[in-house]
């Protein structure tokens, strides 16, 4: 498609160059996220190639010591609460905002983005000045109430897609063959749009499990989770551990987010009318 | 009247009259509205748990913090008195003795009270020096009454040097600009206009400045790097573009702090980007790319480069390769079918990348408090370091309102011309 059926000699060194460009960038996208993986499997202390044998001494560190194992832990109980609440709000808001009777739309649909926007250092600042007052400051409530703030656009919007191709007058059908309000909801909606449900809520691990800025601000010492124990590492002392904690969370994350954009995809393609 | 015909669904209504019918319909109508109302209400009560929170967690907080950059009542509060006695200057020359006299009891209060140093940090905010000569003031006045006191407040040339009343009569009004003008280096003067601060005192304009250029040239680069790839990506068979687009998402779907984790390990003295600089020659030693400015635009680069390459692919997508023929057998060179058929098509894609990238980039936090050198450090790093380090409540306050104002600004262009759907979220 690129070439054109006969090219001139111009056309092919314009093309070739461009493919020389984006093999570079392709290498510049890829080899940064790449690097880690073989360094945290070093057995050495550098970060130098080549490495001088294999051993998995940095994932018992990360795996084994109290310092991560706590870190893991609370990244879970901050990231499943994040997703749970976020998750059903959310839902309910797209619902809400997918309804042509829904007043205001043009006002809340930017204000429930606004979070994504803001930057997030003054989210995080706000969040210490006010938590701090009302008692919510290093605890985990805290933690997660503003990651739901960071977390709920992504389930607006993946619920909101999925309901695009739900056609309403199944919810009417279901009414007339007498179906109450919440039954329907769970027999008829639900099960088509949990695709997109799904795919939300991996959004919303995800943008809390990766979350440092606002936990920064807001974790005490027994809070702190393990983007923080990275970033507190990185600031004090490069060691390969860190190395280790970055593959696992890449890991995570991208099998997270393989799976959320399958569901989000498949919930869009998927007709609501289908049975 | 004559020429309406009566229908068959009147009928009953006609029997009893017109004025019955109207009142019917009416009804009929009160009674959608009435449902339709209660539509309405239904929808908004499913969306009202997300927004009360979100007001709660989020809105709550950021008003909150914008308010402590104009309303400081931490003087007024510390000084009741000297503010009663004050109310009465004119602001020329030094205030009478009932003022001094108010100032000394006050100071007492605060020294007794323990609140001392938070007046001291507050005005010596306003007034650099002022910290220690309040501090010096206040241990004199604990065993001093009376006129002794004056005699002690009058007797420091501080309490009598030209700028310190007024600074202090600023400080009484709760409601204040003087953060905000701060953040932009500026200052009101002693005739009330507003004038720069002196350079050396000059941080802020500095690092917003600076704040832009880095968003700006890392815009640039993403844009440079992006366009092509996401051409190519466009414009190659189906099955060859899903395995380029997973090279863009994969470093998309790892979280800024890995990636900027891997950098830090990269960039290093003996790290892999001086090992390739060295072995193609571009360099001839290794070279410092920790904490300096071009190892903090490269990495943004790495980071931002899908969120500008996206939006860009998405509108290219849609642009039929036979448009690009047509151009050519119109005769038109390459060059021109390209600058006059691709280019305009592809230009809000092109503007929605590069604005979301730029109005991301202002608000970066940890890559340059991990990557970038002291010089280096952007709007956010010191909004951070004003709250954790200075424990300057007010300065942060106003550096977030005004790189929010920013912000908000930008975001507003983007919603307004180019839509919220371009905002590619995932």
């Amino acid at each position: 498609m690129l070439l054109s059926p006969y090219p001139t000699t111009g056309e092919r060194i314009r093309i070739t160059l461009l493919w020389i460009w984006c093999g570079l960038v392709i290498l510049f996208l890829l080899v940064p996220i790449l690097i880690p993986v073989p360094l945290s499997f070093n057995s050495g202390a550098f970060f130098i190639f080549p490495l001088e044998g294999i051993s998995t001494r940095w994932y018992e560190v990360v795996l084994g010591t109290q310092r991560w194992q706590s870190a893991i832990g609370n990244s879970l109980i901050v990231a499943f609460g994040t997703t749970l609440i976020a998750t059903t709000l959310g839902t309910l808001t797209a619902i809400a905002l997918s309804d042509e009777k829904f007043p205001g739309r043009r006002i809340v649909m930017p204000l429930l983005l606004s979070p994504l926007i803001v930057p997030v250092v003054i989210t995080a600042v706000g969040s210490y000045l006010f938590y701090a007052r009302i008692g919510l400051a290093s605890t985990y409530a805290g933690i997660i109430l503003a990651h739901t703030a960071l977390a709920s656009p992504f389930v607006v919007v993946t619920v909101g897609a999925s309901l695009t191709g739900f056609d309403r007058n199944l919810m009417r059908a279901a009414a007339i063959s007498g179906a109450k309000p919440l039954t329907s909801f769970f027999r008829v909606m639900l099960p088509l749009i949990l695709p997109g449900v799904l795919s939300g809520a991996a959004f919303a691990f995800v943008t809390s499990f990766d979350e440092v800025v606002v936990v920064q601000f807001l974790a005490s010492a027994g809070q702190r989770t393990m983007p923080l124990e990275m970033f507190i590492g990185l600031r004090e002392k490069l060691s390969p551990a860190i190395t280790a904690a970055a593959t696992l969370m890449m890991a995570l994350s991208i099998v997270l987010l393989v799976v959320a954009n399958l569901l989000a995809r498949r919930g869009q393609k998927r007709p609501g009318t289908a049975p | 009247m004559s020429a309406l015909q009566p229908s068959e669904l009147d009928r009953p209504a006609l029997a009893r009259g017109r004025s019955a019918a109207d009142a019917d319909l009416k009804s009929v109508s009160a009674a959608l509205r009435r449902a339709e109302f209660g539509d309405r209400l239904r929808t908004l009560l499913l969306a009202a748990p997300l927004l009360i929170l979100l007001g709660l967690s989020f809105g709550i907080p950021i008003v909150l913090l914008l308010s402590r950059a104009v309303y400081d009542p931490t003087i007024a509060d510390a000084l009741p008195k000297t503010t009663v006695a004050l109310g009465g200057w004119n602001g020329q020359g030094l205030p009478g003795d009932d003022a001094f006299a108010a100032l000394a009891a006050d100071l007492k209060d605060n020294q007794a009270k323990g609140t001392a140093y938070e007046l001291a940090k507050s005005l010596n905010a306003r007034l650099p020096g002022a910290r220690s000569q309040v501090l010096k003031t206040a241990r004199k006045l604990e065993s001093a009454d009376g006129q002794a006191a004056l005699d002690a407040v009058k007797s420091l040339p501080f309490w009598s040097a030209p700028s310190t009343w007024p600074t202090i009569r600023n400080g009484t009004h709760s409601l204040t600009s003087f953060y905000l003008l701060s953040a932009l280096d500026l200052r009101w003067n002693a005739d009330g206009s507003i004038e720069r601060v002196p350079p050396e005192q000059a941080i802020f304009v500095q690092v917003f400045l600076r704040t832009f250029f880095v968003a700006a040239a890392v815009t640039l680069a993403t844009l440079l790097l992006g366009f092509p790839l996401a051409y190519l990506i466009a414009s190659v068979p189906k099955g060859l573009a899903a395995i380029l687009i997973v090279a863009v998402l994969l470093p998309f779907w790892t979280s800024i702090l890995v990636r900027t984790a891997a950098w830090t390990v990269l960039l290093q003295k003996f790290g892999l980007v001086n090992d390739f600089l060295l072995f193609i020659g571009v360099a001839s030693e290794r070279l410092d790319l920790m904490y300096s400015r071009i190892g903090l635009i490269i990495a943004m680069t790495h980071i931002q480069l899908p969120f500008t390459l996206l939006p860009i692919y998405s509108v290219m997508r849609t642009i039929p390769p036979s448009q690009m023929k047509a151009a050519y057998s119109l005769g038109a060179k390459p060059f021109t079918a390209f600058r006059r058929v691709y280019i305009p098509q592809v230009f809000p894609g092109v503007m929605a990348g590069c604005l979301l990238t730029f109005i991301l980039c202002l608000g970066y936090y940890i890559t340059p408090a991990l990557i970038g050198g002291a010089s280096d450090q952007l709007i956010s790093n010191f909004i951070a370091n004003y709250v954790n380090v200075e424990l300057n409540w007010e300065m942060a306050a106003a550096l977030s309102f005004i790189l929010l104002v920013f912000t908000l600004a930008l975001f507003g262009i983007f919603a307004r011309i180019l839509g919220l759907d371009r905002l590619k979220l995932v």
